[in-house]
């Protein structure tokens, strides 16, 4: 079979001028009318090239600020390129977000015909989908209520039951299942499911690196404005994982991650060390079933009262495997005061089955309302399990097999 | 350099997709109109009550109070005409200024064609102008106005008036997207339009060299043509002082529709950016 070229991008690039001061009026610009240094400018992309085929599910990964929503906006014709050339064979869908023009002061029937003709559907179309829309999103009894009387999980619901009633031939998704309970993520996926057997072709911004595993046939990692990589998805997620996790050499000093971009807070208690031990000894790889110590050595630069010392482990792919804090586990913490070093440390059997854990910790105050230190993947460790093992756990668990008599 | 917009492959795409997009304007339009009356007890009755409540404040003012017009058969229904006409001319213009900046939110998310919503917004003022005639009509009546076959050129009229209101906003619009001080500018040239329109006065008071010059105005016009349709056959219109320069007025809406068109088109696709 001839595979066809569904979008093809070839050497785009993308500045913004950020003004120093926007000038949004005549005299303004008239009075910097032969001034040529009013304005920053900003490369949001840098030669962008890459082909999506007909039919394929297209994963675009990349961190905050990578440039991934500037690449989506300029697919689906939302900006112009500064220079370069975006070629799309076929309609599109540009769901870029989700409810885009709903109001609230509209009844959901209403905002239904809005938004569906904002995705470029005609009235009949959607008088035609009415039905389905509103099954789909469950909310039959809620339809003559205004908007703002809806939860967000609802009008997230409703909106998706209406973008996915945009047919047309390329689909782009952005980040579309942060929202939504359980039930109505598992109708999501069954969409997605149903688009790929239907070989629409779709490209998908996530984070969420199970669904670009589950579903994607190739992904593109994007790095500061540029293509860090195009390839099948397990390959993409693992150069995406390790941009995530900061390289360090030697000592477990976390000094190394002090300038990095995955460190926020305010700097009233910072963590000075984050170290793994076995039986009081720093160790780096551990066996199924050991205990694993983790220590997080904090100074304290301002005086804090029971501040939450807390951290995530995060699976090979970047997922949280285990989240735990002070507060959550009803342990009290006390006042420190300026100079101190206090040593959060916490115990745990190893049931992780294979690869790279990270180790993200994080200080706030009392009452979670302010972070002091949040460090992403500041230390590692790693499990080998003699089984190769796919899951992200493996806890002590037994199996059976019989026959029903 | 090339850009998509230059692709032609992506310009036949867009050429596609634009016949569905006019669905869009109906909601829109739509949707503007009932956010317009909500939360007003008498809702879309409003539309109706503001034409009869001017109507009773002219009538009082002039039949009454002042005759400045009482050589004019049927001065008060001359007069709501032409503030009519004025108000559908204002309020379209001053709301498709604003029309792109109050959509900015839809226009940074998803890619339709923008112009879709200055036409909304031209919709949603021309229904209102709608409701309005029909009480202008329900005194033409009652005022045993002489009605002929004349009469169905005040559809050209309405189209004229369209594609004035249209024009200015297209420019008006995109312009308003980079530079807010439109609103301050649009405000005082309409208040100046206004008084210069011969919309509260008979246009027989100016003096006869200053008549010439605001009947080529091209909103006086229309609404000088109207009233001598409708209302009049005293009214001075443009044809009975110009003689051929009388077509100016005429020629000025389509070429500020086009020209608009064709401003509006080349700043839509930087919206997204600017708004």
């Amino acid at each position: 079979m001839e595979e066809r070229v569904a979008i093809s991008v070839k050497n785009i690039r993308k500045n913004f001028k950020l003004p120093h001061e926007r000038y949004t009026s005549l005299k303004q610009s008239a009075m910097h009318l032969f001034t040529r240094k009013g304005f920053t400018r900003f490369e949001a992309l840098k030669d962008v090239s890459f082909e999506v085929m007909e039919g394929e599910f297209f994963g675009i990964v990349g961190r905050n600020g990578s440039g991934k929503s500037t690449l989506l906006k300029l697919l689906g014709g939302i900006y112009q390129p500064t220079s370069g050339r975006i070629a799309i064979h076929g309609s599109l869908s540009p769901f870029i977000e989700l409810g885009v023009g709903f109001n609230p002061e509209l009844s959901g029937r209403d905002n239904v015909f809005l938004n569906g003709a904002i995705l470029g559907l005609s009235r009949k179309q959607i008088e035609e989908k009415y039905d389905d829309i509103v099954a789909f999103s469950e909310l039959h009894e809620f339809m003559d209520q205004k908007l703002k009387n809806y939860s967000s999980g609802m009008q997230v619901r409703l909106a998706f039951s209406i973008a996915i009633q945009a047919r047309s031939d390329i689909l782009l998704i952005d980040e579309v299942l942060a929202v939504g309970d359980a039930n109505f993520q598992q109708k999501c996926y069954n969409f997605f499911r149903e688009m790929k057997r239907e070989k629409r072709t779709i490209v998908f911004v996530s984070h969420d690196m199970n669904a670009i595993k589950d579903f994607c046939d190739r992904a593109l990692l994007i790095q500061d404005g540029v293509v860090a990589a195009v390839g099948a998805p397990d390959r993409i997620i693992n150069k995406y994982n390790r941009l995530n996790i900061v390289e360090r050499k030697e000592l477990e000093s976390v000094e190394y991650a002090m300038d990095t971009a995955n460190r926020w807070g305010s700097g009233d208690l910072v963590v000075k060390d984050v170290v793994t031990k076995l039986k009081g000894r720093p160790r780096k790889s551990f066996e199924p079933g050991e205990d694993i110590t983790i220590e997080i050595k904090a100074t304290v630069k301002r005086k804090v009262d029971q501040p939450i010392f807390g951290l995530i482990i995060k699976s090979p792919q970047g997922l949280r495997v285990m989240v735990t804090n002070t507060r959550l586990m009803g342990l009290k913490t006390k006042a420190y005061s300026r100079g101190e070093t206090v040593t959060f440390s916490c115990s745990v059997k190893n049931i992780f089955s294979n690869g790279r854990y990270t180790i993200s910790p994080g200080l706030a105050d009392t009452d979670g309302n302010v972070f002091y230190d949040w460090i992403e993947d500041a230390a590692w460790f790693e499990v080998h399990n003699s089984d190769s093992n796919d899951g992200v756990v493996l806890p002590d668990h037994t199996l059976k097999v019989f026959v029903e008599s | 350099m090339s850009s998509a917009s230059d692709s032609p492959m992506r310009a036949a795409v867009e050429f596609k997709t634009r016949r569905k997009y006019w669905g869009l304007v109906r909601e829109l339009a739509a949707a503007d109109f009932k956010l317009k009356y909500q939360g007003s007890v008498f809702g879309y009755l409003w539309s109706l009550m503001k034409p009869l409540a001017i109507f009773g404040v002219l009538y009082l003012v002039f039949s009454v109070f002042v005759r400045i017009g009482s050589d004019i058969p049927n001065y008060p229904v001359y007069l709501l005409l032409g503030i009519v006409l004025w108000n559908y001319f204002a309020e379209s213009t001053v709301n498709g200024m604003r029309a792109i900046v109050d959509k900015g939110d839809l226009i940074r998310k998803v890619y339709f064609p923008r112009i879709m919503i200055l036409l909304a917004s031209s919709l949603s003022a021309l229904i209102t102008l709608v409701l309005n005639l029909l009480i202008v009509a329900v005194f033409l009546l009652f005022a045993h106005t002489d009605q002929s076959w004349q009469s169905f050129g005040f559809l050209f009229l309405i189209l004229e008036l369209y594609l004035l209101s249209v024009g200015i906003s297209l420019f008006l619009g995109a312009l308003f997207v980079r530079f807010r001080d439109f609103a301050y500018i649009w405000e005082v040239a309409l208040q100046l339009l206004f008084y210069a329109s011969a919309i509260i006065y008979p246009l027989s008071l100016v003096p006869e060299r200053f008549q010439k010059l605001l009947v080529l105005s091209p909103i006086t016009q229309i609404v000088q043509d109207a009233r001598w349709l409708l209302v009049s056959k005293q009214t001075t219109t443009g044809f009975a002082i110009l003689a051929h320069w009388a077509l100016i007025p005429y020629l000025i809406p389509p070429l500020l529709a086009i020209t608009g068109y064709i401003y509006f088109e080349r700043a839509a696709s930087m919206f997204a950016e600017d708004v």
